[in-house]
């Protein structure tokens, strides 16, 4: 399955008693952007809204043209994999992928076939009797990208979930998400706070500030560009 | 923690050591004999008022826990007089030890019967009886026999004889009626019981709620509801064969540093000073002398034919043995 | 870990002084003739059925209706329903049984019902179902209740995860519920058996009579009428083996689920709107089951002369005896509570506990565990020898009661607090540790704040309990220790049982402030 095409229009949002948020953006169907911006900025909330665990107060969302503003986390076509507790801690690592094709856990042959796959390609073969306790930190985090994997949906939503780890595994972590962007070619969006990472792996950037989204372009036109309000003071330069 | 506790402790002792100055005479008793309600703080007043004393009560949950508490502390009790166990229970209070005997003149006593017990003596009694509601019930039984044998759908509370005064007290009475045949007469009876209550305030609390129409308790209880409630509605039944006694009384421990006043209190205890708060604070007839006239409702109470006592000796040796056999009647 | 160890030390001696007391006092051998150890045979078999049948129904009923309570988290008097729910626990057995029979008995609204509706005759519920329904009555609402603490520790981005991955509510059970619940419900069953195990008027007015005696009845009949302490305590140990027994096998089953505190904000359930028909016949259903007894309660307290009642002094002294005696034995135990909890946490925190320590680890939980099925007569008269002894029997009456009350209200902290204590361990323990922040200063900064929610309900429970209790009370009582439930008793003793009613529905009012007043006092979440 290729990516979805996302467009937020006017999209309002506030928590109680806090800034509104507003955003008005669109992610091309394949791309796969770097979402940075200071802390508080919204990155989170806005990958919240397109994941529907937040309802905006007004605006539009469209996937490919069709307005999902209204529709179910579960209706939407994406996977959302969290900075922490992605895991069901009881549940052992296998069965925390197979959630992700079917809840009631009916599995065919071609479903295993299919997570052990998953399992193989996130470096996870071996660990599916594993509970989570008893995993690394990026272990984890593989099984929700290996679960993301299996669901196979056209967008795939990451909010800073190599946060916690060093520089080479994360180097690794991005280096197979951007593997499975080329491959799948689904839409991409990784909230980071690292320009870095989403240098080395992204295909556009976008800078969030004060609740607004500033400025969405390819990585290399994002970088070399000095009309981003707010960008230079953000990264320092 | 522990600064905690001794805090909670100091401020205990600090709110619990009353000056003393004056002789003190302390009585255990039962713990509704010296409520607000009771007889306690009025009879405490009127002896005070003759004795340059001071009266304390300390008191126990029930009758039994007072006697319970006497063993408990043995020959080191603060008590001088215990008051509020019945005759079923004397014997046993006796064989402690614990107890002298009372030296009194017992010439103010007023009872259906003799009393001759040299170590106790009575300040009240009353006699149990089925306590019926008239408004259920137009034909009460005029015996223990027409209780016993009657109609298993007309239900009765009863109180366990192993954890309440009542609920020996009928045990007592039907041993008293049908001797050995007493086991027969409880297979029976079980039909006709709702339940059996551990103590005597939910049996009654039960049948005040409508949820049965008789229930084990005083022939006093209606002079309660004619005094304080103004209606006449739940009366005593009379029972051919005569109604089991219970007889409250009091003794001095051997222990008392106070004896005199001790001496003074039972004296007092038999005379109109005591006597005249019994009938309408603790709802049982006076065992002694008043100097007021009996309120109207007791004159409407049934006055019983005959009172059933077993000999307080029988009582003490046989009770193990009665309660199994009442055990095994009712259980099969 | 220090303040644990004496936590257990004055756990231990509080329950094992009384049983050595009475035995010193009266040390020949109790009768153990063939036909009483019939006796005790029989009635330990009834005690195991009734409470082990009253313990599967009440958790069984409580489950659904916990489940309902936590998915509606925006139910109309939800919080109201929640407090509710603490309120039996605080209730004297005699005030509900009444209330149980003004609703069930044979005379009852729901026999009146079926009558004039010609269904059938009268109810008779005198017997096992009588003490059935009495027992649910005061145990579900106490499983629901833990078991919503229980589910609301869920992180919400497990509630995102089933979002996304469009669990039915069948799957939110079956993956994100059950092993909560499944954690959670061995303590709270052994909770529930104890609390039925020691039941007592209950037992017998519901039972219908001799033949519903339990161990319980036999003890207070062996220490009150025939005065054979030996026996007593001779029973009492059976009691409590039966119990420790019976939950060394439990504990075999008990999982320590690894509770993943979360720094997400809160998440609306996926299941919550296609639940909610289900959810609202549930929690009307559960509460109409509760509410009925509380509210014939209320109707026959209402009508009640609280002018009487409020004019006697002694309602003011039982009142503030009793409110310092909740606030003393509730804080009482959550300092005990916390000490054992941070000591396991110190055991816990060296990733390999050793034998030695995770020996002390299990004994600190049994001791938390055990007292509610030592019978207050025993705890009561042992403890009553000791102070005679001691020339302290008056004046550490009160300290007395609010110990034995706080160590009652024990079993019900350690339940609620253990799971998020251990919790808040695995997330903060480390960093605490490289900051340095330990004792007080770590307990106000970093545990308080974290674990208020906790907290509350705990000392919810404790109050309630100690508020609610006779047994303990009635045991040292004097003319100058008189507690509401005491006062009630009383009252109800010399016929006064429409005052005593409105005393029982002042002593819930009362309660339910004091919960109320708990809830608006906790410190603000600062993980929020």
């Amino acid at each position: 399955m290729s990516g979805a095409d996302i467009r937020l229009d006017e999209l309002q949002f506030a928590y109680p008693g806090g800034e509104p948020f507003h955003f008005s953006t669109s992610f091309d169907a394949g791309s796969f952007t770097g979402l940075i911006g200071p802390s508080g900025s919204g990155k989170t909330t806005l990958i919240n809204l397109i994941a529907g665990f937040e309802e905006p107060a007004s605006g539009n969302l469209y996937f490919d043209g069709v307005d999902a503003a209204e529709a179910e986390p579960a209706e939407r076509p994406v996977t959302m994999v969290f900075q922490d507790n992605n895991l069901f801690a009881h549940l052992d690592v296998f069965t925390n992928i197979a959630l992700g094709v079917s809840a009631s856990l009916d599995l065919s042959g071609d479903d295993r076939t299919e997570i052990a796959g998953a399992m193989e390609k996130t470096g996870l073969s071996g660990f599916g009797h594993r509970l989570p306790r008893e995993l690394s930190g990026g272990q984890r985090q593989r099984v929700a990208i290996a679960r993301a994997l299996v669901r196979d949906r056209p967008v795939l939503l990451l909010d800073e979930p190599f946060a916690a780890l060093g520089p080479a595994l994360r180097r690794d972590m991005l280096r197979l998400v951007s593997t499975i962007h080329k491959e799948r070619r689904m839409t991409v969006i990784l909230v980071s706070h690292d320009p870095a990472d989403v240098k080395f792996a992204a295909t556009h950037a976008a800078f969030l500030d004060a609740g607004r989204v500033m400025a969405n372009r390819p990585v290399d036109a994002f970088f070399s560009a000095s009309d981003i309000p707010g960008l230079q003071g953000y990264l320092g330069t | 923690m522990l600064r905690f506790f001794t805090m909670l402790s100091a401020v205990v002792l600090a709110l619990a050591s009353p000056a003393m100055a004056k002789d003190k005479l302390t009585i255990y008793t039962y713990d509704s004999f010296v409520s607000d309600w009771g007889p306690g703080p009025k009879i405490k007043a009127d002896f005070e008022a003759t004795c340059d004393c001071e009266l304390e009560w300390v008191a126990v949950a029930d009758a039994v826990a007072t006697l319970n508490r006497i063993k408990l502390e043995g020959a080191g009790s603060r008590a001088d007089i215990l008051l509020g166990i019945d005759t079923s229970l004397t014997t046993e209070a006796a064989e402690t030890g614990l107890f002298e005997e009372h030296g009194i003149d017992t010439k103010n006593l007023r009872l259906p019967l003799e009393w001759t017990d040299k170590t106790f003596v009575p300040y009240d009694y009353g006699h149990f009886a089925v306590i019926y509601d008239s408004e259920k019930v137009q034909t009460p039984p005029a015996s223990l026999d027409e209780l016993v044998n009657g109609d298993p759908g007309q239900k009765i509370v009863i109180q366990d004889p192993r954890t309440s005064s009542p609920g020996l007290g009928l045990l007592l009475w039907i041993k008293a009626v049908y001797g050995d045949k007493a086991g027969e007469a409880w297979t029976k009876l079980s039909k006709r019981v709702l339940t059996v209550t551990p103590g005597w305030s939910e049996a009654y609390g039960m049948f005040t709620k409508g949820e049965a129409p008789l229930v084990l308790s005083y022939t006093t209880s209606p002079a309660y509801h004619m005094v304080a409630e103004n209606t006449d509605r739940y009366r005593a039944a009379a029972f051919a064969e005569g109604h089991y006694m219970q007889i409250e009384v009091a003794g001095i421990l051997k222990s008392s540093q106070n004896k005199q006043l001790a001496r003074k209190f039972l004296t007092f205890m038999t005379g109109p000073g005591f006597q005249n708060h019994i009938p309408t604070n603790n709802w049982m007839w006076p065992a002694g002398k008043t100097s007021e006239a009996m309120p109207d409702a007791f004159d409407k109470l049934v006055k019983p034919s005959k009172s059933l006592l077993l000999p307080a000796d029988e009582v003490n040796a046989n009770r193990k043995t009665w309660i199994d056999e009442w055990l095994k009647a009712t259980t099969r | 870990m220090l303040a644990g160890l004496a936590a257990m030390v004055c756990i231990a001696g509080a329950v094992a002084t009384p049983m050595l007391a009475l035995v010193a006092i009266a040390p020949a051998m109790p009768d153990l003739s063939a036909d009483y150890l019939g006796f005790v045979w029989s009635i330990t078999r009834f005690t195991v059925l009734q409470a082990g049948l009253s313990t599967l129904l009440s958790v069984m009923a409580a489950v659904p209706l916990a489940r309902a309570l936590a998915r509606q988290a925006s139910f109309p008097g939800r919080q109201a329903i929640l407090r509710l729910l603490t309120l039996p626990l605080a209730l004297p057995a005699l005030v509900v049984v009444l209330g149980i029979v003004e609703v069930w008995g044979r005379q009852g609204w729901v026999s009146t019902m079926l009558q004039q509706t010609g269904l059938t005759g009268p109810l008779n519920i005198y017997g096992l179902s009588g003490i059935l329904i009495a027992h649910v009555f005061f145990n579900m609402a106490l499983a629901a209740r833990l078991l919503v603490a229980a589910l609301e520790q869920i992180p919400p981005e497990n509630w995102r995860l089933a979002a996304q991955l469009s669990f039915s509510s069948r799957h939110v059970f079956r993956h994100i519920e059950w092993p909560v619940i499944r954690s959670a419900l061995p303590g709270i069953a052994s909770l529930v058996f104890m609390l039925c195990i020691a039941s007592f008027a209950v037992v017998l007015v519901l039972g219908g009579g001799p033949r519903a005696t339990t161990l319980e009845v036999a003890i207070y009949q062996s220490l009150r009428f025939d005065f054979d302490p030996p026996r007593a305590v001779l029973l009492a140990a059976l009691q409590l083996s039966l119990c420790a027994g019976l939950f060394a096998l439990g504990g075999r089953m008990a999982t320590d689920i690894a509770v993943m505190a979360s720094v997400g904000k809160p998440a609306r359930r996926p299941d919550q709107a296609t639940a909610k028909l289900t959810d609202t016949l549930v929690i009307a259903a559960g509460l109409t089951f509760m509410a009925m007894p509380m509210l014939a309660i209320v109707l026959s307290g209402i009508t009640a002369p609280f002018d009487v009642i409020v004019t006697q002094a002694v309602f003011w002294r039982a009142l503030v005896t009793s409110l310092a005696l909740a606030l003393a034995a509730a804080s009482l135990c959550l300092v005990m509570a916390w000490s054992l909890l941070a000591a396991q946490r110190t055991i816990m925190r060296r990733r390999i506990p050793s034998r030695a320590a995770s020996a002390l680890m299990s004994s600190m939980q049994a001791a938390g565990s055990l007292i509610l099925v030592v019978p207050p007569v025993v705890i009561g008269a042992g403890w009553f020898v000791v102070l005679h002894r001691t020339g302290l029997a008056n004046s550490a009456a009160p300290v007395v009661v609010a110990v034995v009350n706080a160590l009652m209200a024990l079993p019900f902290a350690l339940r609620i607090l253990r799971p998020a204590v251990v919790g808040q361990a695995q997330v903060h323990d480390r960093l605490c540790a490289s900051l340095g922040l330990t004792g007080m200063q770590r307990w106000r900064l970093i545990d308080l704040p974290v674990l208020a929610r906790s907290l509350t309900l705990a000392f919810a429970f404790a109050a309630a309990l100690s508020i609610g209790d006779l047994g303990a009370a009635a045991l040292f009582g004097s003319a100058d220790f008189v507690t509401l439930p005491l006062l009630l008793l009383q009252k109800m003793g010399s016929y006064r049982s429409l005052e005593a009613a409105g005393i029982a529905l002042l002593l819930a009012g009362f309660c339910l402030g004091l919960i109320w007043l708990a809830e608006k006092l906790k410190p603000e979440a600062a993980a929020q």
